[in-house]
């Protein structure tokens, strides 16, 4: 199995994601230049963090026309697994890919600091190697993280499951807690903590490792089953 | 709107116009003789920016050489863009400091921004990638609405620098005293790692090479900021707002990968970036380090308004642009890495044999000017220096009595001083992680950064108590460098070397040149002993207002190598019924302390002594105790002595502590002796802990239950305290001060 990791000018977690999966899994990673026309050669995309474009206009508000998305979305919508992580998450609530928006933090200001999260749901391909509920701490980096949706969205979310990450303390000022989203085909995750900083125990946790993890256990099972 | 009419050479020398631009008279005629004609406006304007004190160190100069420079491991001391020591396994240490006080006084957001953005060039301008970010403010009291407001913009700054380029802002430290007020000190410090391979250097060499210009255009930003920078602050300082760059972190991330993939390419000869004084000075220093010349044909430089004149052209400080030397036919691999990264590339000039910086614009000669006369031939200023007149009287105060009549009272006040409060509030806003290396988060005595694939560490920290040195400037000198040591000890490390940020007053007053004087003189000791050189800094002078100078501030930023990832130590307690051990014995010396000021609501007296023959020997025996395993946690007992010492050790753990204090208990308490430590360890090391550390005083144990308590001797009790309350006013004073939630 290979992981895509796509570069935006201006991405700056990318490495740390493919040293999550390298070092952490032990498994493939590699980066993709944001202006390559096809995803399609990867088994999973994982949209990282940063300021791409500078942030400037709207947080992933620039990113989301760069030349490679229009790949992104085609393997999105043909089931691949795609996670977005803080400014990778921004960038697919612009592109559509989820519901919602982003605010910038209650406080106004930027928040950095370890923060626990509770994982509301375990019944998907990235997080099939948590318990349920199950307390885990991943660190938060952004200044835009405060999640919004209309009340309806908000039901649709929690009819579905697809409220798969809360916060234990909301720091940022999201609606109902809320850390992650999963669109409703269950492939396209998008959380604004960084499970590829809580890779490692010298990092002070490494329960973010789990997530890929789970990303690469469902590839397996899943290639198991068609071949 | 360009200057049109720009005065003739005539006009300059009769209406001394040179003057506006801050030089001289004895300045003005070395030019001319140097010459053998006058310098028309825009040779003006190079001479007046590269001699200004900012990038020549024409006063302090003579200083800086009594600094130790030379180590078995310095690769490279002062003179380029950063110092770097080895560190082994063919990598090294790429490390420097630089103030940005003046435009962060003015325009804070975008002072203190830019001063992250200019560190950072310096550091991937010797080919390293920056790994980490540290940074030094001084602010005045936090009750003034002003400072409040310079406080948050300037850490707002620095957060929205260093988080969108993606270097970790990893540790720092603020202090608030009155003398900062009008002058706050914003220091920012940047630590790359490089592979000896990789370095490189600002020099143009090579008669015909290609000077090139990478990065965003030129604008009429900045102009004159260094000589801005090098007079003290007034009243209309606000009329100099332009002359405060504006940072644009996106663009120097490209710039940045752009610069690191290019230095990998052997048709680099050299580069270097452009801060103060932008063009000229990277051109300038570059050519004249090589021992070559440089013509450069303004039209090509991109230019962001129209009608820019040469003189505005060389004085922007426009931000994020670097100026490179290529092998003359390898330019296009160069401009392939800036197209892919979307970076401006311009062929700007070439090196020439004679070493004249000489300057185009419409096809004539707009300048023409030897390098090492901008460069290197800066006139040295010798400056009068008389003690100040606050030393003898403040030698002459006792400041060893004070009394305490609520310990607990004291000690929650002390805990709520912003200077020893949690500066979570501040950190909370940087980005520390990025990267996925750092080890030891904010708020330890040292930042610990991980050498990614390698078994090693590196360890980090910038201080300066500039009350000692106000106090007592070559007392004071030894113990910043002291301190910085102490530090990156007590994280497991082995200290390396330093960098150093001079933040004085104007160097024209005597008594202000007599700190600077002495400070330093105090600071070479301690680095000689303690085998600390210093391989670079930056000095600051003029910080001063009409309400007077700032306290001598001279910063030091030191790094450290942890041998082993296994010797990193924080300054927590780890468990219950570990040993608590005191290194050091107290001493009624309250001068500078933060117990006087909470007492008086100012200081005097004589700031603690220090012997730096014992402060070594400590740090070799608890360096070995760490590197031996025996040591739990380590913490230096500095500001607010013992008590709060203690009570740090404890916050942010679910541990309490019972020690027994001997002697006058005031002293014990609170008293900053320096060269002291607090430990625990775990009782099966204790024998083997006593035998290596000589000084240390069992005084006590880390208990399970959240309380700290403290007994005198005869078994009285001294202080009792829930450690939540304690910890719970230590968090909340800085945003209590600011009315602002956590």
């Amino acid at each position: 199995m290979k992981f895509a990791v796509i570069v935006f000018p201006g991405s700056n977690c990318d490495d740390d994601m493919v040293y999550a999966v390298t070092e952490g899994l032990n498994a493939e990673a590699e980066k993709v230049w944001y202006t390559e026309t096809s995803v399609a050669d990867y088994d999973a995309i994982l949209l990282p963090g940063g300021f791409s474009y500078g942030d400037y206009l709207r947080s992933g508000a620039i990113a989301r026309f760069a030349p490679v998305m229009t790949s992104v979305m085609e393997e999105a919508e043909k089931g691949k697994p795609v996670l977005g992580v803080c400014n990778g998450f921004q960038i697919l609530l612009e592109a559509g890919l989820l519901p919602g928006a982003m605010q910038r933090n209650q406080n106004l200001r930027f928040i950095c600091r370890p923060t626990e999260l509770v994982v509301e749901n375990n019944q998907t391909g990235f997080t099939a190697g948590y318990k349920e509920n199950e307390t885990i701490s991943v660190p938060i980096a952004h200044g835009e993280g405060n999640y919004f949706c209309d009340e309806k969205t908000l039901k649709k979310l929690r009819d579905n499951k697809q409220i798969v990450f809360t916060y234990k303390s909301n720091a940022n000022g999201s609606v109902a807690d809320i850390a992650g989203v999963i669109n409703e085909k269950g492939n396209v995750l998008g959380m604004m903590p960084h499970p590829e900083r809580a890779a490692s125990d010298i990092l002070g946790s490494a329960d973010g490792l789990k997530l890929f993890q789970s990303i690469l256990n469902h590839w397996r099972e899943s290639h198991v089953l068609t071949s | 709107m360009s200057l049109l009419l720009e005065p003739s050479p005539k006009q300059i020398k009769d209406e001394k116009v040179y003057q506006e631009m801050g030089l001289s008279d004895e300045e003005f005629s070395l030019i001319e003789k140097t010459l053998g004609r006058l310098p028309n406006y825009t040779e003006t304007g190079l001479f007046s920016v590269m001699w200004s004190e900012h990038c020549s160190y024409k006063s302090s100069k003579s200083l800086l050489k009594k600094f130790p420079t030379e180590g078995e491991k310095v690769l490279q001391g002062p003179g380029e863009g950063a110092g770097i020591i080895d560190i082994g396994d063919e990598q090294a240490v790429v490390f420097k400091i630089e103030s940005h006080n003046s435009p962060s006084a003015i325009e804070p957001y975008q002072g203190a921004a830019t001063g992250v953005g200019g560190i950072l060039r310096d550091v991937f301008s010797m080919g390293a990638r920056p790994i980490a970010l540290l940074n030094s403010l001084r602010f005045g009291e936090l009750n003034s609405p002003r400072v409040r407001y310079l406080f948050e913009e300037v850490v707002a700054g620095i957060a929205g620098y260093g988080n969108c380029i993606g270097v970790p802002t990893v540790g720092g430290e603020v202090q608030f005293d009155p003398c900062y007020e009008k002058n706050p000190l914003v220091n920012a410090m940047c630590v790359g790692l490089i592979d000896h391979k990789d370095i490189k250097k600002g020099q143009a060499s090579g008669v015909g090479n290609t000077v090139i210009y990478v990065g965003p255009s030129t604008g009429r930003d900045g102009i004159h900021g260094a000589t801005f920078s090098s007079e003290a602050l007034s009243d209309d300082s606000d009329s100099k707002r332009p002359a405060v760059q504006v940072g644009d972190p996106y663009m120097e991330k490209l710039v940045m990968e752009a610069c690191l993939e290019i230095v990998q390419s052997d048709a680099l000869v050299g580069i270097q970036d452009m801060g103060a004084a932008g063009l000229t000075s990277s051109s300038a220093e570059m050519a004249s380090k090589a021992g070559y010349g440089i013509e450069m044909d303004l039209d090509k430089v991109p230019q962001r308004e129209e009608g820019m004149t040469p003189y505005e052209m060389m004085l922007s400080e426009s931000q994020e642009r670097m100026l490179l030397v290529v092998k003359k036919g390898r330019e296009q691999e160069i401009k392939n890495i800036c197209d892919r990264w979307g970076v401006l590339y311009a062929e700007v000039g070439h090196v020439t044999e004679e070493k004249n910086l000489r300057l185009l614009h419409k096809g004539e000669v707009t300048a023409e000017v030897p390098v090492d006369a901008l460069a290197e031939d800066v006139p040295s200023v010798y400056l009068p220096s008389v003690e100040h007149s606050s030393f003898k009287k403040n030698q002459q105060i006792d400041a060893s009595h004070y009394t305490v009549s609520d310990v607990k009272d004291t000690l929650i006040q002390l805990l709520q001083q912003p200077t020893i409060a949690s500066k979570e509030w501040v950190y909370d806003q940087y980005d520390y992680m990025v990267q996925t290396n750092t080890v030891v988060h904010p708020g330890s005595d040292a930042a610990v950064v991980r050498v990614r694939g390698k078994n090693k560490a590196l360890a980090m920290s910038v201080d300066c108590n500039s009350r000692y040195i106000y106090l007592d400037p070559e007392e004071g000198g030894k113990i910043a460098v002291a301190e910085a040591a102490r530090n990156i000890v007590c994280s497991g490390g082995v200290p390396l070397g330093l960098t150093d940020c001079l933040n004085y007053g104007s160097p024209e007053n005597p008594e202000i040149y007599w700190q600077l004087e002495k400070s330093t003189d105090g600071m070479s000791e301690a680095c000689k002993l303690l085998e600390t050189p210093v391989i670079g800094g930056n000095v600051s002078l003029y910080n001063e207002s009409g309400a007077g100078a700032v306290y001598p501030t001279p910063v030091v930023g030191m790094v450290g190598l942890v041998e082993d990832l296994d010797h990193i130590t924080t300054q927590s307690f780890k468990n219950a019924e570990d040993l608590i051990y005191v290194i050091g014995e107290a001493e009624a010396e309250f001068g500078g302390s933060e117990l006087q000021k909470v007492l008086d609501g100012d200081i005097s007296g004589k700031p603690p002594v220090i012997d730096l023959n014992v402060e070594k020997n400590r740090q070799t025996q608890i360096l070995a105790a760490i590197q031996k395993g025996y040591i739990s946690n380590a913490h230096d007992i500095a500001e607010g002595g013992l008590a709060v010492a203690a009570a740090e050790c404890l916050f942010g753990t679910n541990y309490g502590a019972e020690l027994t204090i001997s002697g006058d208990k005031v002293a014990s308490l609170f008293a900053e002796t320096q060269s002291r430590f607090i430990v625990s360890v775990r009782p099966d090391n204790k024998e083997d802990f006593e035998r290596i550390v000589t000084d240390a005083q069992h005084v006590g144990k880390v208990t399970s239950a959240r309380q700290l308590v403290i007994n005198d001797v005869s078994g009285q009790n001294v202080l009792q305290a829930d450690v939540q309350e304690l910890e719970n006013a230590w968090k909340g004073a800085i945003p209590c001060l600011l009315k602002s939630k956590v």
